[in-house]
């Protein structure tokens, strides 16, 4: 261990100790009164630590003998994210403080579940991995449960440690096959092995592995805490869930992929192109019936992460570029759409009824345009940024010769698209009725209106973002 | 500048909405006529600006003029430019605009986001006619959708939402597959650039696809790709359905913007691309359509013999005329395309001119029923002269341009398959009987309904939107050649390229037979 090593775990390790102190002075002095400050504190510092990574040179190190990766590849996701965790945390502290929901464990919590999530994507050993991976889980678990008086909070935290413990367990036993097989628990050792041939144990591992992270991504057939924990879950948590993680969990894949079983596309491609199928068609199907627009969200995001998988699945460079973007638009828009949640209530108590929406463009112009802008997006239809997230998936898969992925991608987007169009019904063209109240603390109103302008924006350039995620994809498939 | 002149005439609307979105506040009347005046003002100064690209357009060139290029994301381009079939329908697109906008004067709900969804509609409508890139095609031709679902249903009539879905999904399916299939053309050519697809030759060798042979190869897969999206814009039977419950439901203005260009597009989609860029494909496919056509033109004109909705009778006779479009674009001659766009330009005043002789009665009634009118000409005067001049354009009366649009499409496709002709043809009469048959039972006849005895006939303003419509069908009519002089150069390269494009096969000759002249 050198001191190289720990300057490229610099951030990290920043991070933690910011974590304990934050947690030590909280519990010793002024307890929950602290939390809005910590909250913007931690956000401040969770921008400060993007642009300190976005900004670090090019290049590739391995450190701590081969355990840690930071390559483009790393520092793209790590910075998507950092900002989508700090957008997230300062627009949910308004609406946490006056329903007398903002603990100072909130923000700690957080913090740490990013630091796992930072080691995840910079990992390149097994063990590394599930190191990262169970920090972020641990601390999700406790920040579903958030609302400790409410049962459906709590049986939502409930829900997602069993099943999130079941999917651990499926991923560990897969790395141990792994490990088994290929004698090396080391990505680097892993990938030479397999390139001499494929054992049947070790196959067996990697599917097992992928079944894991499938779960933590929420893909089809590995979904079903996702609806209930997204609703359950105060909704500033729900809009956590959302994003960051899902980032973090997706750019494992990639990592794991390509990196561990970087020589046998063949034999994940197709794991991976069967959940994508399975999630975009699941999500768009089961989204259509749902009246809570958490629960839709939950359908929303799994399909979102369906497509986000067709680029993996591929197993090209272009693909994981295409993926890396689509992540990157994905968590934009979810930070506007959830911006907005927030903001409904009505007699002061938080609404996720969709039917409440009614006429909500009468009360509301600039809210509900900005909305539908996001809708829009989320379905894919152009000029909206969301469009081209699914136009470099598809072009991933027809350029890889995936023709058939790509015409499945394209026909569950129709059928994606009813459900967001069925919002954009009751907010312009429902019945007549009181619609619900949307009381936005401005950096909510920052966020929605925002993001509403970079998805139109965008259309320009998508604010340079591509370049960023080709050097990104090249780093990480060679 | 003259560079740019597309991009000013695009995206001027847009600005005018932006600022109509951002600076125009309050819902009294001072706001709604503002609102109103800019955006007249606004559409009126495009067609004004667009009058230069028309005078400028040189149509013995045949290549694309005015183009302007930049670079985009993706390796994609910001590509504009216009050659002779395209110009026309960025002028019908903004000569109608002004009269659309006019026409809603009446309008008093919402006014501001009805004329800022207008402006933003004619934005994408120039747009899809002027790109020049693949994808910038696709982008304006899918934003399209949103602000007629907005219009159709925040505006339409009480089955408004049902209408904007269907519509929404309908098209929205359609042209997620030619996406697919532009990624695998973007793929195959490495360029999205339109003018260097155009010269790219696509595979056309037979392959075996799940046990059959695809004739034409990659070809007609990308040709049927684009089919389902142009067909459903069309629209051609049997994917018509969503038309008229779109047009039944859809505001007047609505109506007139979808009849007059929204449904262009897909003629234009085939001219641009199908015919041009997958000859080979669309020679398959072509006694398809031709047939397609065919049923089309005698299956929608007997429904609407039976409606009893003025505007569902008039959305059919639209499916029936872009019947004779698509039948002339794939009869692949001279006079079938010269007829084909002729006949899209035509149907553009006409069609939207009937919408708008609906408008006025509905304006007035609130009623589309065909029941509840009758004997109008003793009240209106006026009105029954205009709706009888245009009722006797969409029949195709020589003198006015329907006719022109389609004997030249009957006499295309008579060289290439007689018996589509001959199915083809009836349609003319068909037409003549549920055109006149519905004048006679809403103006003629004496006025025995209570409700109508006090109707009033056309203001001013009706009369002064209805003029240019008038005079454009009158002048196309005895003076074709206005058009066929700007399209002809264009679309006789087009046909010799797609004729040079076709294996000299035995199985093609009976095809290609009428192309010798």
């Amino acid at each position: 261990m050198t001191s190289a090593d720990f300057q490229t775990l610099m951030p990290e390790i920043l991070l933690a100790g910011y974590a304990m102190a934050a947690l030590m002075v909280a519990v010793y002095t002024t307890k929950d009164r602290l939390a809005p400050l910590l909250v913007w504190l931690t956000a401040g510092l969770f921008v400060a630590l993007a642009l300190y990574i976005g900004g670090a040179g090019a290049g590739q190190r391995l450190v701590f003998n081969g355990l840690f990766v930071d390559d483009p590849f790393a520092r793209f996701a790590k910075v998507t994210i950092l900002l989508s965790a700090a957008a997230v945390l300062v627009m949910s502290q308004d609406y946490m403080t006056r329903r007398e929901l903002l603990r100072f464990e909130y923000p700690v919590l957080v913090t740490l579940a990013v630091i796992g999530m930072m080691v995840m994507v910079s990992s390149a050993d097994l063990i590394t991995l599930y190191m990262g991976l169970e920090l972020q889980s641990l601390s999700l678990y406790v920040v579903a449960s958030l609302r400790r008086d409410s049962a459906k909070s709590s049986e939502a935290g409930l829900k997602y440690f069993v099943l999130g413990a079941l999917s651990s367990g499926l991923l560990l036993y897969g790395a141990s096959l792994v490990y088994g097989y290929a004698g090396t628990t080391q990505f680097a050792g892993i990938l030479s092995t397999v390139q001499d041939g494929v054992p049947l144990g070790l196959l067996f591992g990697l599917v097992f592995m992928l079944a894991g992270l499938a779960f933590k991504v929420s893909a089809a057939p590995f979904h079903m805490w996702t609806p209930d924990v997204y609703e359950g879950s105060p909704t500033p948590v729900t809009a956590f869930f959302a994003t960051a993680p899902k980032v973090a969990a997706m750019a494992l894949i990639a990592r794991l992929a390509q990196d561990a079983f970087g020589g046998i596309p063949g034999q994940w491609g197709q794991v991976l192109a069967a959940l994508a199928v399975a999630s975009m068609f699941l999500g768009a199907v089961a989204a259509i019936g749902q009246r809570d627009i958490k629960r839709l969200m939950a359908y929303s995001s799994i399909a979102h992460m369906g497509y986000a998988l067709i680029g993996l699945s591929v197993g090209t460079a272009y693909g994981v570029q295409a993926t890396l973007i689509y992540m990157a638009i994905y968590v934009t828009m979810n930070v506007g759409t959830f911006a907005f949640i927030l903001s409904m209530e009505r007699d002061g108590r938080p609404v996720s009824d969709i039917a409440g929406l009614n006429q909500f463009a009468r009360k509301e112009p600039l809210k509900a345009l900005a909305m539908l802008v996001l809708l829009f997006s989320l379905a894919g239809v152009p000029p909206m940024v969301g469009f081209f997230g699914k136009f470099y998936v598809l072009k991933a898969a027809v350029d890889a010769g995936w023709v058939w992925l790509a015409v499945a991608g394209a026909i569950a987007s129709v059928i994606g698209a009813f459900y967001y169009l069925r919002i954009v019904y009751f907010m312009y063209f429902g019945a007549e009725q009181e619609p619900v109240d949307s009381r936005m603390a401005p950096v909510q109103w920052v966020m929605l209106v925002g993001v509403a302008a970079i998805m139109v924006l965008g259309v320009i350039n998508l604010f340079g973002i591509e370049p960023a995620a080709a050097v990104a994809a090249q780093a990480l498939v060679r | 500048m003259e560079n740019q002149l597309l991009s000013i005439i695009t995206f001027l609307p847009l600005v005018a909405a932006i600022i109509l979105a951002l600076f125009m506040r309050g819902d009294d009347a001072a706001a709604r006529n503002g609102a109103k005046w800019l955006a007249l003002f606004t559409t009126s100064a495009t067609f004004v600006i667009s009058l230069f690209v028309l005078f400028r357009f040189d149509p013995s060139n045949t290549g694309f003029q005015f183009v302007e290029e930049r670079q985009w994301i993706l390796g994609l381009s910001y590509k504009m430019g216009v050659d002779g079939i395209s110009v026309l329908f960025v002028m019908l697109t903004t000569f109608l605009m002004p009269i659309t906008i006019w026409s809603c004067w009446t309008v008093e709900h919402r006014v501001k986001e009805y004329m800022i969804a207008f402006l933003v509609l004619e934005t994408l409508m120039l747009g899809v006619f002027c790109a020049l890139d693949l994808v910038l095609f696709y982008l304006f031709f899918e934003a399209g959708l949103i602000p007629m679902f907005l219009i159709i249903g925040i505006w339409g009539g009480k089955d408004r939402i049902y209408a904007a879905f269907k519509f929404f999904l309908y098209t929205f399916l359609g042209s997620v597959l030619m996406l697919v299939a532009m990624i695998a053309m973007y793929l195959d050519a490495g360029t999205t650039d339109i003018v260097r697809l155009l010269a790219h030759d696509f595979g056309s060798e037979t392959f075996s696809l799940l046990g059959f042979q695809v004739m034409g190869g990659l070809q007609t897969m990308l040709f049927l790709a684009f089919f389902a999206s142009f067909a459903v814009k069309m629209p051609m039977w049997p994917v018509h359905t969503w038309l008229p419950d779109a047009h039944v439901q859809a505001p007047t203005a609505g109506s007139v913007v979808l009849a007059a260009i929204l449904l262009k597009m897909g003629g234009y989609g085939f001219l641009r691309f199908s015919l041009p860029m997958f000859p080979v494909g669309a020679d398959v496919m072509a006694p398809l359509v031709l047939w397609m056509s065919a049923i089309a033109i005698v299956y929608t004109s007997l429904v609407a013999l039976a409606q009893t909705d003025m505007k569902k009778l008039i959305a059919y006779s639209s499916v029936a005329h872009m019947g004779y479009v698509t039948m002339g674009i794939f009869a692949a001659n001279q006079q079938g395309i010269d007829g084909a766009i002729f006949q899209m330009i035509s149907h553009g005043f006409i069609s939207g001119a009937l919408f708008l002789c609906v408008g006025v009665i509905y304006d007035r009634m609130h009623t589309r029923e065909i029941d509840a009118y009758g004997g109008l000409v003793n009240r209106m005067p006026a009105y029954a002269l205009v709706f009888m001049f245009f009722t006797m354009a969409n029949v195709g009366l020589p003198g006015t341009s329907g006719f022109v649009g389609e004997f030249l499409t009957l006499m295309g496709i008579f060289q290439v398959n007689t018996w589509v002709a001959a199915v083809a043809a009836t349609g003319v009469i068909l037409s003549a009987g549920y055109a006149l048959w519905l004048y006679r039972r809403v103006v003629f006849g004496d006025l025995i309904k209570e409700a109508l005895k006090s109707i009033t006939d056309m203001t001013a303003r009706e009369k002064a939107i209805f003029a240019p419509l008038i005079a454009m069908t009158l002048i196309l009519g005895v003076y074709p050649s206005l058009v066929t002089n700007i399209i002809g150069p264009s679309v006789e390269a087009l046909i010799t390229d797609y004729h040079a494009a076709l294996p000299a096969q035995g199985t093609e000759l009976a095809l290609n037979e009428g192309h010798s002249e």
